[in-house]
């Protein structure tokens, strides 16, 4: 998902005269997006105008059936707005916690690397033991935070309680996603001129002042970047932290799209109504990357 | 987009698998969902085979939980890279069932290779759950299960009750978490394991009510859920009561993983799991005597209980392989019928014995005295006369739609739905998934 735009390159264009050799070198690259990319979603798209038994013995063409299914069906309603819920509160916490720690880092003198080592060490965990690691930290029967959130008069359940299991989620997602974020707010935050900053507290603003005039302006490249990156990692990266802790449920509190494409399709063997779902998804990709390209790409600095 | 992906690379690993080199002994793939120690002693019946005889070889393959093991098998047969032989559990059944050019019906199979088979051998619930409406057996049962009651005796006998007196009806269930909780034996008195298949699916069978038209499915696709009845929705107020008052603790959606570990660190005295959780509970419950019990009713609903139903999975022969490996299936299942072969498949797992022969050989062996508590399950489920709401039931999707009884059930809970609101609501969500299947599958 990292797109590395680049200054435009100011160097001698050299012109090479064979035509086949660049679609040569290509043709891996073209190859591998082919088969894995283009084939499997162009399927999806057909697969997703079929009705269709397991076992592909038989197939009806039925149109916008399983699009407008979907939307009459109120768990598939409430799955978005889960997802849109689940996704704002990630970018949100992940956003807002990298910030404060890439602040604080970056006033450091002599352990700033050091902290920044570590604080980049949870993005090396993969989703599915971040999300076994909560469960275990959350679990209502064997896990610590139950037991010491139980001393301040709260009962934790998340296998009952919709809102629990939706804030373990989002504890989970975002704290992997927290490394992620810091690295691009400290990279961000060292690229800030600090000639800025020294006339600014010359002229006598405070460290909160200089901070929301100076700093977070010049940062906004970096925070409208993180913006659409940490909004694709919500919606599509989540699955398997879902998966390996709260299933979906309960009662559908965590049923976020990309989950349901999984349960319908693979758990329920329902394949059209997983490939409508799955081009719907396609599409919100689709508009996210258009967004990124069009609004955010030329004004990153790295 | 995720399916495909997974399609793909099962598709892919399938035809990597199946490529071996063409040899004298017919290889016959055979992919199961058993892990564990359960999947070594699936091995070890497979050598047992392949040792008997030199023309067949049974290779097992464990691809990964019953979903998945379904899901695989599906994939691999649409790529035309099928194992002759699949493990399907038993809400798969109906899917299985429809697919009538995908498998290869056992009954069929085994007349056509002059192999024995009498569906009379085996036993009634189990046969009855995988015939079609002529009474023919599609597929082999191999692991069938029933849910059962296990209970700590010494929790009982620190709240001052008999411990060799388990609870009978749910009354005594309450009145008996109340005691087991107010005395401090343990945190709280019950806890399940598969909320759908033992509270619902169970509960109704043995209740005697249906649980879906049609005969609960058995009579064709168009068939509707009727679990919302009287007495369902008052065993789920009740659960919700209970969930309440903290003497029924809930253990999670599906198989309800985090039932066992409350029931083997003492926190909860009584727990409803299949009777195949048997070896786990013995090898786990290590600070206390267990105790094994039917499961509870309602004496004001029935006076003598049904039987209980089958959960665990059957065998299925998958068409698309050649001929002389669908003779090697058939003598195999023919192997796996044997009572000794049974009996020890039976004994070590704590799954049913599939045979009469086989129960009768435990007997015979002693089995059930030195063990006892063994037979509970097996005497539940071949208790007085089966009716149309205890032989089973058969439905499309069911898997999905155990689905949306545990959102329901967990709406329940958390007070967003009353019992009949959530029951009604579970209804309506399976038959919609219902009239998907039967359009599917027209």
């Amino acid at each position: 998902m990292l797109q590395t735009g680049r200054p435009r390159m100011q160097t001698k264009r050299t012109i090479f005269p064979n035509k086949v050799l660049p679609y040569a070198l290509l043709a891996p690259q073209i190859a591998i997006t082919v088969v894995f990319f283009l084939w499997p979603a162009g399927q999806a798209v057909v697969s997703s105008f079929l009705r269709e038994d397991p076992f592909g013995l038989a197939s009806t063409f039925v149109w916008f059936e399983n699009y407008t299914r979907l939307f009459e069906d109120p768990a598939y309603v409430d799955s978005l707005r889960v997802t849109a819920a689940f996704a704002i509160a990630v970018t949100f916490c992940s956003m807002t916690f990298a910030l404060l720690l890439a602040v604080a880092v970056n006033r450091l003198i002599r352990l700033g690397g050091v902290y920044t080592t570590l604080l980049v060490w949870p993005y090396a965990v993969a989703p599915v033991v971040a999300g076994v690691l909560w469960w275990f930290l959350f679990n209502p029967t064997i896990g610590i935070l139950p037991y010491l959130l139980s001393f301040m008069g709260v009962h934790w359940n998340h296998r009952i309680n919709g809102n629990h299991a939706m804030i373990m989620l989002v504890v989970a997602a975002s704290w992997k996603q927290i490394s992620y974020n810091f690295l691009f707010f400290v990279a961000g935050l060292q690229s800030i001129p600090r000639s800025l900053i020294e006339a600014a507290a010359i002229d006598g603003a405070g460290p909160m002042k200089r901070f929301w005039t100076i700093i977070f302006p010049l940062l906004s490249p970096t925070t409208f970047f993180l913006l659409i990156i940490n909004v694709n990692y919500a919606m599509f990266d989540t699955f398997s932290i879902v998966d390996a802790t709260t299933g979906g449920g309960p009662a559908g509190a965590t049923n976020i799209l990309v989950f349901k494409v999984f349960a319908d399709g693979i758990l329920g063997l329902n394949i059209g109504s997983s490939a409508a779902q799955s081009v719907i998804l396609m599409m919100i990709v689709i508009a996210l990357t258009f967004v990124q390209f069009r609004y955010v790409e030329r004004r990153v600095q790295y | 987009m995720a399916n495909k992906v997974v399609t793909s690379v099962v598709a892919l690993a399938a035809s990597l698998a199946l490529t071996a080199p063409a040899l004298a002994v017919t290889e016959i793939q055979w992919w199961h969902a058993m892990g564990g120690e359960l999947g070594v002693k699936l091995e070890s019946i497979a050598k047992g085979f392949n040792e008997s005889q030199s023309d067949y070889k049974i290779v097992p393959v464990y691809k990964g939980s019953y979903p998945e093991t379904l899901t695989a098998a599906i994939a691999a047969f649409r790529a035309k890279q099928n194992p002759a032989i699949v493990q399907v559990f038993e809400v798969g059944t109906g899917t299985m069932m429809a697919a009538k050019g995908a498998v290869y019906p056992v009954y069929k199979l085994m007349a056509d290779h002059n192999e024995p088979f009498d569906s009379k051998s085996y036993l009634a619930p189990v046969v009855g759950y995988y015939s079609d409406t002529q009474g023919n057996i599609l597929s082999l049962p191999f692991n069938s299960s029933t849910p059962i009651m296990y209970y700590n005796k010494d929790a009982f006998e620190k709240a001052g009750l008999d411990r060799n007196t388990p609870p009978k009806t749910w009354a005594e269930v309450e009145s008996f978490s109340k005691k087991i909780k107010e005395s401090g034996a343990a945190k709280c008195g019950f806890t399940t394991g598969w909320v759908s298949w033992v509270q619902l699916e169970n509960f109704s069978a043995l209740h005697d009510k249906p649980y879906g038209t049609l005969e609960n499915g058995f009579g064709g696709l168009g068939t509707q859920f009727q679990f919302n009845g009287d007495a369902q929705i008052k065993h789920f107020a009740n659960l919700k009561k209970w969930s309440d008052e903290g003497i029924f603790q809930y253990g999670g959606p599906v198989g309800g993983n985090d039932a066992p570990p409350k029931f083997y660190s003492g926190e909860c005295a009584i727990y409803f799991n299949s009777s195949a959780s048997r070896a786990g509970v013995v090898a786990n419950a290590k600070t206390f005597a267990v105790g094994f019990a039917p499961l509870p009713y309602y004496d004001d609903v029935i006076k003598e209980p049904k039987n209980s139903i089958i959960g665990g999975a059957t065998l299925w022969a998958l068409q698309g392989r050649p001929a002389e490996e669908y003779k090697g299936v058939a003598k195999f299942f023919s192997y796996l019928s044997k009572p000794e072969v049974q009996a020890d498949w039976h004994q070590f797992t704590g799954y049913l014995p599939i045979t009469y022969a086989a129960y009768e050989l435990g007997k015979t062996q002693g089995y059930y005295e030195k063990n006892p508590g063994s037979d509970i399950a097996i005497n539940q489920i071949t208790r007085g006369e089966p009716s149309v709401n205890s032989k089973g039931i058969r439905f499309g999707n069911l898997a999905q739609v155990r689905d949306v009884i545990d959102s329901e059930f967990e709406a329940l809970l958390a007070g967003k739905k009353s019992a009949k609101e959530a029951l009604d609501a579970a209804v309506v969500g399976g038959n919609r998934i219902l009239r998907d299947f039967e359009a599917a599958n027209k």
